[in-house]
């Protein structure tokens, strides 16, 4: 029993360690300026941890087959761990302490970088909704300003997701209202999330950003697509039955493919 | 003549004030013996457990198959599931009581509330908890709390569907927010504030009873490890649940008396623009978490003191380490209470507070690895005897391992960016909660069955439960780790994304896995039903273990010593030598 | 069964025996821990107000009914009497806390009378809300202090009431208080 489960134990933490590193499962390819020292964070956890995970799993097992009774064996006494639980106090806190301050230390720079850092001047501002189920986006149009938002006025059936009152405000009459997030590549942009009802988030997987829309605060994120393309924008806060399908494309296009679509919107209205 | 401590004479049945009751009803059902008590928080447990695995096989099958018919949910749930094809907000629903039954009533009661009402007295040297009455009032309270929140099911348009964490606004502006936000989340509420009324009270006489019932000899440091984990379990408990509390009774206010404690100003929800203003939703998280965290840590406390009160017993030496795993137990304790923004680092906070909060979410990593490295520890130069028992524990040691390192990528806000509110997460608590917690649970029911009801348990049934069990868990929750790498969005009721298609096969695979652990599950139940029926007769001290549990008889008497309060000697971790007697029990006499 | 010990009881005007034994510490034990909790759940309360006072810009500052003042004096007086009864004085100081703790109940009553009077409702806004909670929180927990202080009266005038327990009601009750102080202060300075 003892050597099955030591078997067991081993064959389980090589399989899972095996799938992990042959990333069979995994990120999608980064196209973000931040991504990429995200990335290395989480592959350099990965590597800790699947050490850990490998280890501990392997040391458990081998301890279970080392030290199982055998039937019939010669009776013999039990044997303390040498040096008591000191060794294992001192390499639990040496060990893990020292990865705890070389992670933090790494991490923490990397999470100040997209959260602790205002957008760069001359960001692309770009206002969003998220309500149930779908998102909104909103760009300043030709006058650069964007009109106030009231929320009496929001009307899904009018589409004025943004409660504009084009009629007295006049920088509202300019704003173009899209249902995807079109973007130049290589451009910083900024975002300030409106939440409409209730909680939402933002997570675009390639450009490894997230962030909660949390109704009654305006929240502010930027980031720099650097790939072209169309990618998925999803919901990832719970936000009722349409959670699942709350979703927009975010279209990162050439800075010529962007202009000409921002002035076919602005024509259009 | 009974001695208490200090020698002094005491009345029989002084502690508790009562003798053995009559009548059925006072025996049975209303009883203030905690060892029925106990016995009747496992009974909810197994009720509750059954109840919200079933709730985990649907939605299982809805996410692996969304569009093909559960048989027979179609007459059970006609507006949730016509046709037994499930809706979005039904799926929602069974996954807000499958987490909300799983975490309170499973994961909170039967390691925490079950064994340990049924043997923190025993393992004192008491003849019941300090307050008998006030202990049957937390089960009675608990039960009700768990009625009304089954409730949900049958009243209104059904249960909420905003999870078990309840982010408000959307559980608080009430039933324009969809269904089951109307009456389904008042209920919820109510049942949770409940909830943590007897769970005060529970905590209550765990703390008194161990810090003035000890029997003679029985010091602080002479506690089993399991006593140890109660103990500092309520301590935890005293403080999470009553902010709980208060937290529940703002948003029943907030849905019913037109309060805005959590609502801001503004919200337009189903074209209405909501008559709150003011509000902050972050405080509801706040609140929540501050419970929430130090919650996870009430779940899994009691199974890392089962384990190290069962792995001694099987590899028949002392654990290693006794004292500092004790001290572990505290620092795990003192520093949940330090982390609980670690569910909100992309909550909207202040984003200096996510590295604040990371500190110390890394730092309990330290103590948490220092106890499983005791464990193994203590199988070094160990005579290991296999028995169902010793092998959840054994399989205790690796899920939890597997469970912890996940929180490694979690604990980092730069991580947590990109693996946040995906199924890395779902992987991440089921391990440590869903498979570790449980495997403490099914270690302990191994463990103790013989003395709690006097017969043994099927030894063969109980490995292939084990083993069938151990190898599922592993099939079911690993691969959600990958899907999370993959960024598939959580609590989704269905995958329509372009990007998660090619997951649907793993999802499959899950759910078949899934499906196969649950049915594996039923040789446990029907060993637990057998034994108890026809099992053979159990010996006082079958697994020939130290603590005073198994100095009486099995099952105990009604006053667990049967007149005689022990005189303790020795710790509990005697172990050791070579020949018949390789251990000393802790009431032996000098 | 067997009996050994008459549990030493306390009689209107006698001095009560030493009865530390563990099966009576228990209920001084179970009090602190109460007291524990309660606290918590308060502070909890308390961090809540704080937040929302931050968060919305809707604060009024809400004007405390004077009569709060005179309830004060009441179940101050009411913690008085108690430690005169538990002292010596036996039970007509008990009747006197009961008396008075009804009488604290009524005057929070007739506070939120008053208040609903000028339209301060519940919902009226975030300091209203805050201070109907605080305070019905606090009446309710008064109201089950006042149950163990019946309790407390029967069993002084059945002639089994010790010592140990009469000092954890006492306890309790004096912890109302001292709640009540601090809830008082807290709604006064940021309510």
């Amino acid at each position: 029993m003892g050597r099955l489960f030591a078997v067991v134990v081993t064959l389980i933490a090589l399989a899972s360690a095996t799938i992990f590193a042959l990333h069979i499962w995994w990120l999608p390819p980064d196209i973000s300026t931040h991504g990429a020292r995200i990335d290395r964070q989480l592959n350099e956890t990965m590597v800790v941890a699947g050490v850990l995970f490998v280890l501990g799993q392997l040391a458990l097992a081998f301890f279970v087959w080392r030290f199982s009774t055998r039937e019939g064996g010669p009776p013999r006494p039990s044997r303390a761990f040498p040096g008591g639980p000191t060794p294992l106090v001192v390499l639990a806190t040496v060990l893990v302490g020292v990865e705890i301050l070389v992670l933090t230390f790494v991490g923490s720079k990397v999470w100040a970088d997209v959260y602790q850092t205002p957008p760069a001047p001359g960001a692309l501002q770009i206002e969003v909704v998220g309500e149930q189920f779908a998102f909104y986006f909103r760009y300043a149009g030709a006058d650069g300003k964007f009109g106030a938002m009231h929320p009496e006025l929001m009307n899904d059936a009018t589409q004025n997701f943004f409660g504009l009152d084009p009629a007295n405000d006049t920088t509202a009459r300019d704003d173009i209202v899209v249902g995807s997030l079109v973007i130049p590549v290589n451009q910083p942009v900024v975002l300030r999330l409106h939440a409409k009802d209730v909680n939402h988030s933002f997570y675009v997987p390639e450009l490894r950003i997230q962030q909660d829309f949390v109704p009654g605060m305006v929240i502010p994120l930027h980031f720099t697509a650097t790939k072209p393309g169309k990618y998925e924008l999803v919901c990832t806060q719970l936000c009722g039955l349409g959670h699942y399908n709350m979703r927009a494309y975010v279209e990162v296009k050439t800075r010529p493919e962007f202009d000409q679509w921002l002035k076919e919107r602005a024509a259009e209205l | 003549m009974a001695q208490g401590k200090g020698g002094r004479a005491v009345t029989h049945g002084a502690a508790t004030g009562h003798a053995p009751a009559q009548s059925f009803l006072r025996r049975h059902v209303f009883s203030v013996d905690h060892k029925v008590i106990g016995r009747q928080y496992l009974d909810l447990a197994l009720v509750a457990v059954v109840t919200g695995m079933v709730l985990s096989w649907i939605m299982r099958l809805h996410l692996g198959w969304p569009e093909t018919p559960v048989p027979g949910l179609g007459k059970l749930a006609p507006t949730g599931a016509a046709g037994g094809v499930i809706t979005p907000e039904f799926y929602l629903a069974l996954m807000t009581m499958h987490g909300t039954i799983m975490v309170f009533f499973v994961l909170t009661t039967a390691p925490f509330a079950g064994f340990g009402n049924f043997f923190l007295p025993i393992h004192v040297g008491a003849e019941d908890m300090a307050f008998p009455r006030i202990n049957m009032t937390s089960f009675w309270v608990t039960l009700a709390a768990f009625l009304v929140l089954v409730s949900a099911f049958f009243v209104g348009d059904g249960p909420p569907l905003s999870g078990w964490t309840a982010y408000a606004p959307l559980s608080a502006v009430g039933k324009d927010a969809g269904p089951g936000q109307g009456v389904g989340q008042t209920l919820w509420a109510v049942s949770i504030a409940m909830f943590c009324v007897a769970q005060l009270l529970g905590s209550l006489n765990f703390i008194a009873t161990t810090l003035d019932l000890r029997t003679r000899g029985m010091s602080l440091a002479r506690l089993p490890f399991a006593t140890w984990a109660w103990f500092i379990t309520s301590v935890i408990g005293l403080v999470a649940f009553a902010v709980l509390m208060p937290a529940c009774i703002l948003l029943i206010l907030d849905r019913v008396a037109g309060t805005s404690f959590f609502i801001p100003a503004g919200l337009v929800i189903s074209d209405r623009l909501q008559p709150h203003a003011g509000g902050s939703p972050l405080l509801w998280q706040h609140l929540f978490w501050f419970f929430g965290h130090p919650e996870v840590y009430i779940a899994i406390l009691p199974g890392f003191g089962i384990v190290s009160q069962i792995l001694p017993v099987f590899a028949r030496k002392p654990l290693l380490g006794p004292r500092v795993f004790i001290v572990c137990l505290i620092a795990i304790a003192f520093l949940s209470y330090t982390v609980w923004g670690h569910h909100m680092f992309l909550s909207g906070m202040n984003p200096v507070s996510a590295t604040l909060f990371s500190v110390p979410t890394l730092v309990i990593t330290i103590p948490a690895t220092i106890i499983c490295l005791l464990w193994i520890g203590t199988l070094y130069g160990a005579r290991l005897r296999f028995t169902t028992a010793a092998l959840f524990a054994l399989g205790f040691v690796s899920v939890f391992v597997s469970g912890g390192i996940s929180g490694f990528f979690l604990a980092q806000p730069s991580t947590d960016i990109y693996l946040h509110g995906t199924y890395f997460v779902v992987a991440h608590f089921h391990f440590v909660m869903g498979v570790a917690a449980m495997f403490g649970i099914f270690a302990g029911t191994y463990f103790w069955f013989p003395k709690m009801f006097g017969r043994m348990m099927n030894e063969t049934l109980g490995k292939w439960h084990f083993w069938l069990t151990f190898i599922g868990v592993y099939c079911v929750f690993m691969p959600m780790h990958y899907l999370g790498l993959a960024g598939n969005v959580r609590r989704y009721s269905a995958f329509t994304d372009d990007y998660l298609q090619p997951l649907i096969p793993l999802h499959r695979f899950i759910t078949i896995a899934a499906l196969f652990t649950g049915a594996v599950q039923l040789i446990f139940l029907f060993n637990l039903i057998r034994s108890r029926l026809r099992g053979p007769v159990a010996p006082a001290n079958p697994w020939e273990a130290t603590t005073l549990e198994w100095s009486t008889s099995s099952p105990p008497p009604h006053d667990n010593f049967g007149g005689h309060p022990p005189v303790v000697t020795h710790g509990p971790n005697e172990f050791g030598g070579v020949g018949p007697q390789d251990y000393v029990m802790q009431a032996e006499p000098r | 069964m067997s009996t050994t010990m008459v549990p030493p009881v306390l009689t209107p005007r006698s001095v009560a025996t030493a009865d530390r034994g563990p099966e009576r510490r228990v209920a001084e034990t179970g009090v602190w821990i109460a007291i524990g909790t309660i606290s918590m759940s308060f502070a909890a309360l308390t961090s809540a107000l704080v937040v929302r006072q931050s968060s919305g810009a809707d604060w009024q500052h809400l004007h405390l009914p004077a009569l709060l003042y005179v309830n004060t004096l009441v179940l101050l007086f009411s913690s008085v009497t108690l430690e005169l009864s538990r002292r010596r004085l036996g039970s007509f100081g008990l009747h006197a806390t009961l008396m008075l703790g009804i009488l604290f109940l009524a005057g929070q009553g007739l506070a939120w009378r008053q208040l609903a009077a000028q339209n301060l409702h519940l919902a009226t806004g975030p300091s209203s809300a805050f201070f109907y909670v605080f305070t019905v929180l606090h009446a309710l927990h008064v109201l089950g202090g006042l149950g163990g202080l019946g309790l407390v009266e029967r069993r002084l005038a059945a002639g089994v009431l010790s010592r140990t327990t009469f000092k954890a009601a006492a306890l309790y009750w004096h912890f109302m208080a001292v709640l009540w102080l601090y809830l008082l202060a807290l709604l006064t300075i940021r309510g």
